[in-house]
């Protein structure tokens, strides 16, 4: 049980380990440190969406905590990444924590709402608290993170660290949904009756997903900010936390390799079309980076009218429907 | 003599300006199948959900065991040992029948948050534990051939024993079945009626709720009826059947 | 106006359109086009707008409302994201990132009342609102159609059962909310010009007004709408004008959290379906 799952994470160790080799361009290789970043919120995000079953159109507001803490306590403040690290998860929980305590009584549309307006008005302050987060101009100079006393400043390295990360947290994820709390999170998404009436104490347990995918965003913030080394309001807005559900919803929440399969494909995607549209330029089409939000919004329109399960679920049921399709095969041939 | 198990003592709950129970007074003696039925409406869904926490009473108390549990959280309740299955089957549709079962060995389990995130599953000794313990409960149940499958795709007869065996799983001291025979086939309620006495070997106090008459009469060692949210009689099967006000307020005279 | 458009999906399918911001957006953007670009006088834009965005409402239930089945909640949320997103995405390509301009119905100077200064266009605001508002109340308690979106939206299945097509009622509600949301967009550009990624703010302070008059309860909408544009207003001069924003939202979280059901609301209103 959940074995394979395990399986899938070496396979991914094996493929991270491998990428750098086959890729050689600095320009694509960031792309992947974006991909992963990216992995890492997605991941959080789908424990909450899918497995716990409620939503939040709001969670690049913790991307951003993340991120401005490192900002604002490196540079301001001259504290080391790391500390700046766990200290904006520490901070991303306790938000959570603050949010979250008085939504659990929000269902559906409600919780909807109620995380679109937080992650609104956290990104508001984000651009008008310019004596803390330097408005809309931001903060520059972030330094880069120190492992084992080696820097790491190229994208090479910090590709590999971040997929480091992205593999770390799956594991976590997977130790938890493979567990009796994850049993509990799922049988809360099944029938929240149910599961109280069978002793889950439904109430916490949302809480303390809410507070994990939380810091699960929170640190892939403070990942980018001494990444890039610059950050600004822009990437924490509503849009961005929209994108998010979308790369989950897409991939398929209620799984959480899934999520990973969306936020890969959807980070990757602007990349890949403009290269379509390099291909075809003789043609006349050509791919304009404004084109993003149509496209974006018609796949997630089209998943969700068509393959609600995500692609996860889609090609799960390819293979299942092909191993059927040989099975008869067989059958007809040998009978 | 046997102590009761379970009291509910004047209990009182309205809703805005109805009024689902009535000064509602219960005993429920240990080891044995009370049943509770009455006319539709007669606030008999609201007496479980009074019991087992998802209600506040607006008055009156309700005693398991000596202690008082009136306004206790359901999580709580289950801890105490009671159990209960819903009138509309909640199974979890999208987890298997066996993981099904496994959510109901929650409050005999441990592992929290945090060590459940640090640790994979091989090096958790207690998973395995509770799968092998669910298995049972879906042994003494009969659907343990269904194990693997996905429950939302159960028909409607194993889904119902699905449930209790869930609610099994918990080891309860008391388990209230709310209707657990409605949409079943004859066969299948005899079945039902089986299963239920089954518990009672087990030492579980049941209380049923239920519509179909000749189960009721067939297993309870007594049986309360409710109309209006009161109890308007209380007794054996034959008593019972006998009583004029019984036979009033189903026929509404 | 924006909180009746939601009253009035919410009302006959249990559904939150997250879309109804880019309803307005759509309205404002159109008629700048039409009016600015193409020189047609107001009234006749107004009219062309209006019939577009109720057609693409319209569309919007047709054909991504609809056919969803099972329509779980956070399914359908995510829809009208969806649907957010490309009506967002179609205004940025066709209109542009930049803010529109358009001229005010009738002129530019503000009148002088009782020592406060009033924009012309302000009080066509208020105008159009009391007409939209008591053709709403006329609607809805005088006609055959109001009534049956009515009775839809209190027991849809007993409204099926006397012979209320619930799907047209469904659909003529889209169409309503976007004609709604199209108007609201049209009189306000004058004043705080159109651009295309105004939706969601818009959407969330009208949900917000939605919420605090009480999910479903029209009247309590246009009430609330104007208390929390009065709140929003102070807020924004005594604080700071870039807190303005989040001041309106920062009302509707408190009100979300600690009385859902709003001022005018009920309590049953309030309870929703779990996810």
């Amino acid at each position: 049980m959940g074995h394979r799952d395990y399986i899938g994470l070496i396979i991914m160790v094996v493929v991270v380990a491998l990428i750098p080799r086959l890729i050689e361009n600095d320009y694509y290789i960031g792309i992947l440190v974006f991909t992963a970043l990216n992995c890492l919120t997605c991941m959080g995000l789908c424990l909450l969406m899918g497995y716990a079953g409620q939503i939040s159109l709001g969670h690049s507001a913790f991307f951003g905590l993340g991120a401005y803490a490192t900002g604002i306590l490196t540079v301001t403040l001259g504290w080391s990444p790391w500390a700046a690290m766990g200290a904006g998860a520490c901070l991303a929980a306790l938000v959570a924590v603050v949010v979250g305590v008085p939504s659990l009584r929000l269902k559906g549309h409600y919780l909807a709402m109620a995380t679109l307006g937080f992650g609104a008005i956290v990104h508001i302050v984000f651009v008008a608290a310019v004596n803390l987060t330097g408005g809309p101009n931001g903060i520059a100079g972030i330094p880069h993170l120190h492992l084992f006393g080696f820097e790491l400043s190229t994208d090479k390295s910090f590709f590999y660290f971040s997929w480091a990360a992205v593999i770390l947290g799956l594991f976590f994820a997977l130790n938890l949904i493979h567990s009796r709390v994850g049993r509990g999170l799922r049988a809360i998404h099944g029938s929240q009756d149910a599961a109280g009436s069978l002793g889950v104490n439904t109430a916490r347990y949302k809480i303390q997903i809410f507070i994990l995918s939380a810091v699960y965003a929170s640190v892939a913030g403070s990942l980018y900010a001494n990444f890039v080394n610059y950050i600004d309001p822009g990437p924490f807005d509503v849009m961005h936390s929209v994108l998010l559900v979308t790369m989950v919803a897409v991939g398929g929440m209620h799984n959480i390799w899934g999520a990973l399969i969306g936020a890969v494909l959807l980070s990757i995607l602007p990349e890949f079309l403009s290269a379509l549209s390099d291909y075809f330029g003789g043609v006349g089409i050509s791919y304009n980076p404004d084109y993003d939000m149509l496209i974006y919004g018609g796949i997630l329109l089209a998943i969700m009218l068509f393959l609600p399960g995500g692609l996860f679920d889609g090609f799960r049921n390819l293979l299942r429907l092909s191993f059927n399709t040989m099975d008869n095969i067989k059958k007809r041939v040998f009978s | 003599m046997a102590e009761s198990i379970l009291e509910l003592k004047n209990l009182c709950k309205y809703f805005g300006g109805v009024v689902a129970v009535d000064h509602l007074n219960i005993t429920v003696e240990q080891g044995k199948i009370i049943s509770i039925i009455g006319p539709n409406g007669a606030g008999k869904t609201t007496i479980f959900n009074l019991i087992t926490g998802f209600v506040r009473p607006s008055s009156g108390k309700i005693f398991y065991d000596g202690k008082e549990i009136n306004g206790l959280k359901p999580y709580v309740i289950a801890k105490m040992q009671i159990a209960r299955t819903f009138q509309n089957v909640q199974i979890f549709p999208q987890m298997t029948v066996l993981e099904n079962v496994m959510v109901g060995r929650h409050v005999r389990s441990r592992s929290g948050f945090i060590f459940s995130t640090l640790f994979p599953p091989v090096f958790r000794t207690e998973e395995k534990k509770i799968r092998e313990d669910a298995m049972q409960f879906l042994d003494i149940v009969g659907i343990s051939h269904f194990a693997k499958n996905t429950a939302g795709s159960l028909p409607l007869g194993n889904q119902r024993q699905l449930e209790i065996a869930r609610a099994l799983a918990v080891e309860p001291k008391l388990i209230l079945l709310d209707e657990p025979a409605s949409g079943l086939n004859t066969r299948e309620t005899l079945n039902m009626g089986k299963l239920i006495e089954k518990i009672k070997k087990m030492k579980i106090t049941v209380v049923l709720v239920e519509h179909d008459m000749e189960l009721v009469m067939d297993i309870s060692d007594k049986v309360n009826v409710v109309n209006f949210g009161r109890c308007i009689a209380s007794g054996n099967p034959i008593e019972i059947q006998s009583d004029p006000d019984v036979i009033a307020a189903y026929l509404g005279g | 106006m924006v909180a009746m458009g939601f009253n009035m999906i919410y009302n006959s399918t249990g559904i939150i359109n997250l879309a109804q911001g880019e309803f307005v957006v759509l309205g404002g953007l159109m008629m700048v086009s039409l009016t600015m670009g193409a020189d047609i006088s107001i009234p006749v834009a107004f009219v062309i707008t209006v019939l577009f965005v109720t057609v693409v409402g319209i569309l919007m239930e047709r054909f991504t409302i609809n056919p969803v089945k099972p329509p779980t909640v956070m399914r359908l949320i995510i829809i009208t994201v969806a649907v957010s997103i490309l009506l967002k995405g179609s205004a940025m390509c066709f209109w542009g990132k930049e803010s529109h301009y358009m001229r005010h119905f009738s002129g530019t100077e503000p009148y002088e009342i009782m020592g406060a200064t009033i924009l012309p266009q302000t009080l066509w605001i208020f105008g159009v609102l009391i007409i939209i508002v008591a053709g709403f109340i006329f609607f809805f308690n005088f006609t055959m159609t109001g009534k049956s979106m009515r009775a839809c939206s209190i027991n849809r299945d007993a409204a099926r059962l006397a012979g209320i097509n619930d799907r047209k009622m469904v659909m003529l509600s889209f169409a309503l909310s976007a004609g709604i949301g199209a108007i609201a967009g049209i009189i306000v550009t004058p004043i705080i010009q159109m651009d295309y990624g105004r939706g969601a703010l818009l959407g969330i302070k009208g949900f917000g007004a939605a919420v605090v008059g009480g999910l479903g309860n029209s009247i309590g909408a246009v009430a609330a709408g104007l208390l929390v544009g009065i709140l929003e207003a102070l807020g924004g001069g005594y604080i700071s004008s870039h807190y303005m924003d989040a001041f309106a939202l920062l009302i509707l979280l408190i009100v979300l959290f600690i009385r859902p059901s709003g001022i005018f609301g009920s309590r049953e209103a309030s309870r929703l379906k779990e996810f």
